[in-house]
């Protein structure tokens, strides 16, 4: 008992003394993410794009001299965790800025936290509108809000023959603000919505909702949700014979995760997708692209994470691209370098535009939004408008 | 009509499900007066040892399935034997923290060994399902509902029809009066936590193949298994069964015909209603005398 008491303080001790070694030459970015949970599979893709830009960035000498250190948190798909990992990183760990926190609900809890410590966060896939226009100058996000999305979908809407559509989606920020703007998109157009169905974010069984959606007269079902509860849904459509056009949003669909896993189920629907990783010299930085795929698959990362773990990766590269253009590394040095930065992402140019009520903006990127559809068990491109 | 008969098919297969989930459960609290935190980590096991054999080992569907029950069993015995026997003189309260304590484990186990995402296992059932009319009900939910169908009516006979269901019935009487007419009792604990285990990871074998099997399968199901218990009454092992199809039917309609937003909901507002009316349960069992 003794011997591990003291072998625990000297653990202790050594840990706190590696610690200031450490704080002393790096730079320290706080992640957020869910590891475990529900999103368990979309956040570990994220943190592993983040790992090889921080490696990338390392090797190339880091920034303003010093190496990137990732401090790598479990949200647990719970946005009270998320929030309590947001201080622990802010307040223990001392980061001077954040990344996270993959999920809307997840973000939006750990919004009061940047602003009680004035550090700010690069939101990386987030996508309820909420986040960039309740006033909070600390949010930087480079994944496009559900309003965006729709803008980039309308054009598709006449073209694809929409006449009525319904919604399935997750029952939190980003499924229900993914159906609200959405809707009003399609309102304008003068395409009827029917019912708005929701399910819970560790919903298996979603046979009650699809049956009703069966027997609803509308020809397609717009659906918001990430690739686990996806793939149920596709497989549970199938038991239940429901043929409509599909169409998911969100950009968290990993599609060739999802032709693994309901294989012909999938067949045939459609997904708005932010990242083309099955033509990178489509991409708008196909050099960029090259070289994390190449990274990716040299790691042993399954490809079907690549739609995912991107943001990841560009949102790190955006962190320190601020931190540079910030010229410090404290909090409001980094903030002040949010604005000024201006590069090519994997999915279009990364640069704040102004969000939100006048004088407490947030930052918001406009990236690149593309519409794919799953047929033979393969991923094409369809092309947006006409 | 249409729909209402196409809920009612979708309710009859999930109730089976939970029905299983509930008589493992409530089995071992009724025999052992155990709260078994772990049950959903045992069917979250049923469904990684149902990947394994069936993908891993490429064995056939329909001998994966046992091999996953048989797993099962023996793992429960393996818990009972290390975590509970030593335990059996100690109150309630510790057992709890040393199961939740060993779900913890469990869980993060598979997370550790298997990664977060998602493994589907491939089922030799043709994806086109059965129609009657405008009632689609696909070849692997009926399977699974048969399975569900006919494990509840095995344990049921072993319960109430074998010597070894008849000293398990003895045991949870009275286990002292049980342990004088020469039943072994011990022998009896491992027995029942083994079924138990044994019929969580039977659920887990047979839903991994119609939905994924991730390392939080077991969270819902967990919380689905105490609810239906708590329905069913303590101890019953028809309560537990009854419980589950009213959880499920309560679900699907609630789903359907008023908001899926309060799917989950409804199957506790039921649950409320029947504490406040029969806090005991449907069906509750005799208590213990002396």
């Amino acid at each position: 008992m003794l011997m591990s008491r003291r072998t625990t303080l000297a653990a202790l001790a050594f840990s706190l003394l590696a610690g200031t070694a450490f704080a002393a030459d790096t730079i320290k970015i706080g992640v957020n993410e869910p590891l475990t949970g529900a999103f368990a599979a979309s956040g570990t893709y994220v943190v592993n794009g983040a790992k090889i830009a921080a490696d990338e960035i390392n090797a190339k000498g880091g920034i303003l001299g010093k190496k990137v250190e990732l401090v790598i948190e479990d949200n647990k798909s719970n946005p009270t965790e998320a929030a309590s990992v947001a201080e622990k990183l802010i307040t223990s760990d001392k980061v001077p800025v954040l990344m996270g926190a993959w999920g809307s609900s997840l973000t939006l809890a750990t919004m009061p936290k940047l602003e009680e410590y004035s550090v700010p966060m690069l939101v990386e896939t987030s996508s309820s509108g909420k986040i960039t226009t309740s006033g909070n100058p600390f949010i930087f996000r480079i994944s496009p809000p559900s309003s965006v999305e729709a803008e980039a979908f309308e054009p598709s809407v006449k073209k694809l023959g929409l006449k009525k559509v319904d919604f399935l989606v997750i029952n939190n920020d980003w499924g229900r603000g993914a159906a609200a703007d959405f809707s009003k998109m399609l309102k304008a157009n003068g395409v009827e919505v029917g019912l708005v169905e929701t399910m819970d974010q560790s919903a298996q069984d979603m046979s009650a909702q699809l049956a009703k959606l069966k027997a609803s007269d509308a020809d397609t079902i717009m659906v918001t949700s990430a690739v686990d509860q996806l793939t149920l849904l596709f497989k549970q459509m199938a038991a239940l014979g429901l043929k409509k056009r599909i169409i998911t949003t969100g950009g968290s669909q990993n599609p060739d995760q999802i032709i693994a896993q309901a294989g012909a189920a999938a067949d045939g629907t459609m997904h708005l997708t932010t990242f083309l990783p099955w033509w990178p010299e489509k991409t708008p930085n196909p050099e960029a692209t090259a070289y994390f795929l190449g990274e990716w698959k040299k790691r042993g990362f399954d490809f079907a994470g690549a739609t995912e773990s991107f943001r990841g990766y560009d949102g790190i590269r955006t962190v320190a691209a601020a931190i540079a253009a910030g010229g410090g590394t404290d909090p409001a040095s980094i903030q002040k370098g949010f604005w000024k930065v201006d590069f090519m992402g994997l999915n279009g140019p990364i640069k704040f535009n102004k969000s939100g009520p006048a004088g407490k903006e947030s930052g918001q990127s406009k990236p690149n939004v593309y519409i794919i559809e799953i047929s033979g068990g393969k991923v094409n491109q369809v092309q947006l408008g006409g | 009509m249409d729909q209402l008969l196409q809920h009612i098919f979708n309710a009859l297969v999930l109730g089976g499900t939970y029905a299983l989930l509930g008589i493992g459960l409530t089995l071992i609290f009724g025999i052992m007066n155990v709260v078994n935190f772990t049950h959903g980590a045992l069917y979250t096991f049923g469904g990684y040892a149902m990947y394994l054999a069936a993908v891993a080992l490429g064995l056939n569907f329909f001998v994966a399935l046992p091999v996953a029950l048989v797993a099962g069993l023996v793992l429960g015995a393996i818990i009972e034997f290390t975590l509970l026997r030593p335990l059996r003189r100690s109150d309630i309260d510790t057992t709890m923290l040393v199961m939740i304590g060993a779900g913890i484990i469990m869980q993060s186990g598979t997370l550790w060994i298997f990664g977060g995402v998602a493994k589907a296992v491939p089922t030799p059932f043709p994806a086109q399902p059965l129609t009657f009319g405008p009632v689609s009900l696909s070849y692997v939910n009926l399977f699974v509902l048969c399975a569900a169908v006919a494990l509840i009516a095995i344990t049921y006979f072993t319960i109430n029809g074998t010597k070894l269901g008849r000293a398990m019935r003895a045991t949870f009487q009275d286990h002292d009066t049980a342990a004088l007419m020469g039943v072994n009792v011990s022998l009896i604990y491992t027995a029942t936590f083994a079924i138990g285990s044994a019929l969580a990871s039977a659920a887990g074998a047979l839903l991994g193949p119609v939905y994924v099997v991730t390392p939080q399968m077991g969270d819902l199901a967990a919380v689905k298994a105490f609810a239906i218990v708590i329905l069913g009454g303590l101890g019953s092992i028809s309560g537990a069964t009854i419980g589950g199809f009213i959880l499920a039917f309560a679900e699907e309609l609630g789903a359907g015909y008023i908001s899926s937003g309060y799917r989950d909901a409804m199957g506790f507002l039921i649950i409320i209603a029947v504490l406040l009316v029969k806090p005991t349960g449907l069906f509750a069992r005799a208590e213990r005398i002396g």
